[in-house]
């Protein structure tokens, strides 16, 4: 992992002292909120429904045990005993006073932890692959690249007040588990025919009330371009997007709107003018950064213990069946650690949680932990003789749901239990639905599925990737929930299609059972995901199936 | 027609905890929506409003939020401010445990 150097604690520690004096100022009433607002945005805190927000970076999910600790050290101490997992691999604590802030920002630079660029129109926490450096269809760990941007990124002088947010997201693997088609530039790591790696660039995908997948701009970049190239596109977008209507300044649509190859265009000519200026300093960092993520020592040791242990313990046997994934290195496995057992809130751990899970990292996964944009944690590297204390020990800390992939692994925003924007709940739609899917035993019947749940068209719960998407609306001041179908955020990524009249909080999970146990019916057999089943069938079966009265209706 | 206006209370967030808080009519702040002052007058509102405001170094965001008369004093209206009396509905964390 990477290892702050005296710059980056210099740069961390004056940054926190400046914001300390401006809080002081706050409180002592010489700055105004409206003075204030945009200090304490840069430094990630917000204002929201019941309290104020503080979210934290986690650079590309990665962390180690000893900043885990501190986290729960900071829920403990200055929270309420825990902290939320969000969609961008960060972690947001729902009750700081303000007064408390900067201690917990001195707090968190002791791990070489902050909260810089988690708000404000600039570019935020650069997000990658959370299996970086384990997956077995890796080309390369996407994590060296990632920090590089970051470190290019943090205070970069011409990017401070971009025309809205950026957002940058970067894969290794032929599987895109990062979303990097729904990001202002989206990089997926692949080889050229010489063999020799790089990147395909994506850029102008993202969400929101305005959701495009990004269009490929680049299909192949060297390695070695990738800081200009990046630079590039963030200058054209800089000057061009637009700043007089905030829902239309997002670079999907400056790119939508002047097209492709006009912005094709315009990056390939300044990434010719500034190019020349990386001189090789930024390859240099990158070495050195390559060599901080050089992979652990892997062990060779026998895996009878494991393969006798599935066979003894049919819980165990069911959990290593759902929550464990390839790994590159031969008796290792990936393990997710779900964040979402049934009828708990997505994403939440408690301190004593983090504490676990950063013990079981210590114990028996090379002191490495990576949060998922899906809110739950991976423990990156076990090896497979481990995997019975793993779990026992996740068991422990109630942490050993076997639900990766499945009905019950929602991804959920916050939603207006905390947040300000949003205009209605998700988190207690996606506790009823999972709580409901448990009691009718059919998770592992309906197999992979990807429910996603937003509480504001902002969508930072995703919902128009799910498989099934869910939107909480405010419809005539009451809460208003609506299903779009056949979403998917992989290399395949689709927008997912407005299935008809929302739902009331009440009609929505009987919605979703009915859908369910419909797709049940109208696959062609078990293997059948219901993303298949729908791209099949295409809406109407499954339209049918959410409004059987309207149906009728028709028919009469 | 201009659209009738519909009774009023001025709400915030508390400047160091950052929760929902009411005015009163003796201008104070309470953490009970129930204690705070129901505007019936459109002027009075934006008086009270920018008085409100006026507080940088108490509250933080003040606006004026429908509210109507209940046995107990005003109560919300509309189901955000309803959650603003309350807190989230995931834990017991916030007023619903505080007051």
């Amino acid at each position: 992992m990477y290892k702050y150097n005296d710059f980056d604690e210099a740069f961390i520690r004056s940054r926190t002292a400046q914001f300390r004096g401006q809080v002081e100022r706050r409180i002592d009433g010489s700055l105004t909120e409206d003075e204030f607002k945009p200090l304490r945005l840069m430094n990630g805190l917000y204002l929201q429904l019941h309290a104020y927000m503080l979210r934290v970076a986690i650079p590309y999910g990665t962390l180690n045990s000893g900043q885990m600790r501190q986290l729960a050290m900071i829920a403990d101490r200055w929270d309420k005993g825990y902290g939320h997992f969000t969609t961008r691999q960060n972690i947001q604590y729902n009750w700081p006073k303000l007064q408390d802030v900067p201690d917990i920002l001195d707090a968190l630079a002791d791990v070489e932890m902050h909260a810089i660029q988690t708000s404000g129109n600039t570019i935020r926490n650069v997000t990658a692959d959370h299996f970086a450096g384990a997956a077995a269809d890796e080309i390369e760990d996407p994590r060296p690249i990632a920090e590089l941007l970051r470190q290019w990124s943090t205070d970069h002088p011409e990017f401070q007040f971009l025309p809205r947010k950026f957002k940058i997201a970067v894969t290794g693997a032929a599987e895109d588990r990062a979303v990097t088609k729904a990001h202002d530039i989206g990089l997926r790591m692949v080889r050229n025919d010489a063999g020799e790696p790089g990147f395909e660039v994506i850029v102008g995908g993202g969400l929101g009330r305005t959701p495009m997948v990004g269009k490929v701009i680049r299909n192949f970049l060297p390695k070695a371009d990738l800081l200009p190239y990046c630079e590039a596109i963030v200058s054209v977008y800089n000057l061009l997007g637009r700043r007089d209507n905030k829902y239309k300044a997002r670079i999907k649509i400056t790119v939508h709107e002047n097209g492709l190859e006009k912005i094709q265009e315009l990056v390939e000519e300044r990434f010719e003018a500034i190019r020349a200026g990386f001189t090789g300093h930024d390859q240099e960092l990158l070495k050195d950064i390559e060599a901080a993520f050089a992979p652990p020592v892997f062990v060779t040791k026998s895996t009878d213990g494991y393969e006798a242990a599935r066979l003894a313990n049919p819980a165990f046997r069911s959990w290593t069946d759902t929550n464990l994934s390839d790994h590159r290195a031969d008796g290792y496995a990936i393990v997710s650690i779900s964040i979402k057992k049934h009828g708990a809130t997505p994403g939440d751990a408690s301190s004593d949680q983090m504490r676990a899970m950063a013990d079981i990292a210590e114990n028996y996964g090379h002191n490495e932990l990576c949060i998922s944009h899906e809110q739950n944690v991976i423990l990156p590297h076990v090896h497979k003789s481990d995997l019975p204390a793993v779990y026992a020990a996740l068991r422990e800390a109630d942490l050993a749901t076997a639900n990766i992939g499945l009905v019950s692994d929602i991804i959920a925003c916050p939603g207006m239990d905390y947040c300000a924007l949003a205009t209605a709940r998700s988190i207690p739609i996606a506790q009823e639905i999972a709580t409901r899917f448990d009691e009718l035993k059919i998770e592992h019947d309906i197999g992979q599925l990807k429910i996603k749940i937003s509480g504001c068209i902002n969508a930072c719960g995703h919902h128009h990737v799910g498989h099934i998407g869910i939107l909480g609306l405010d419809r005539a001041g009451v809460e208003n929930y609506q299903i779009t179908l056949g979403g998917d955020g992989t290399e395949t990524t689709t927008i997912g299609e407005r299935a008809g009249p929302g739902f009331s909080a009440d009609e929505i999970v009987p919605a979703v059972e009915r859908l369910l146990t419909g797709y049940l019916e109208l696959r062609d057999d078990e293997d059948e995901t219901f993303l298949q089943a729908y791209r099949r069938l295409g809406l109407e079966p499954f339209k049918a199936i959410l409004y059987p009265s309207e149906d009728k209706a028709n028919a009469a | 027609m201009p659209r009738a206006f519909t009774p009023k209370v001025v709400t915030a967030n508390a400047l160091l905890e950052g929760d929902a808080i009411w005015l009163t009519e003796d201008n104070r702040w309470s953490r009970d929506i129930h204690e705070a002052e129901l505007i019936t007058d459109e002027a009075h509102g934006d008086l009270r409003l920018l008085e409100a405001q006026a507080r940088v170094d108490e509250i933080a965001g003040a606006y004026l939020a429908d509210a109507k008369a209940g046995p107990n004093g005003p109560e919300p209206t509309h189901f955000r401010e309803e959650f603003r009396t309350r807190g989230p509905s995931n834990y017991a964390h916030g007023k619903q445990v505080e007051l």
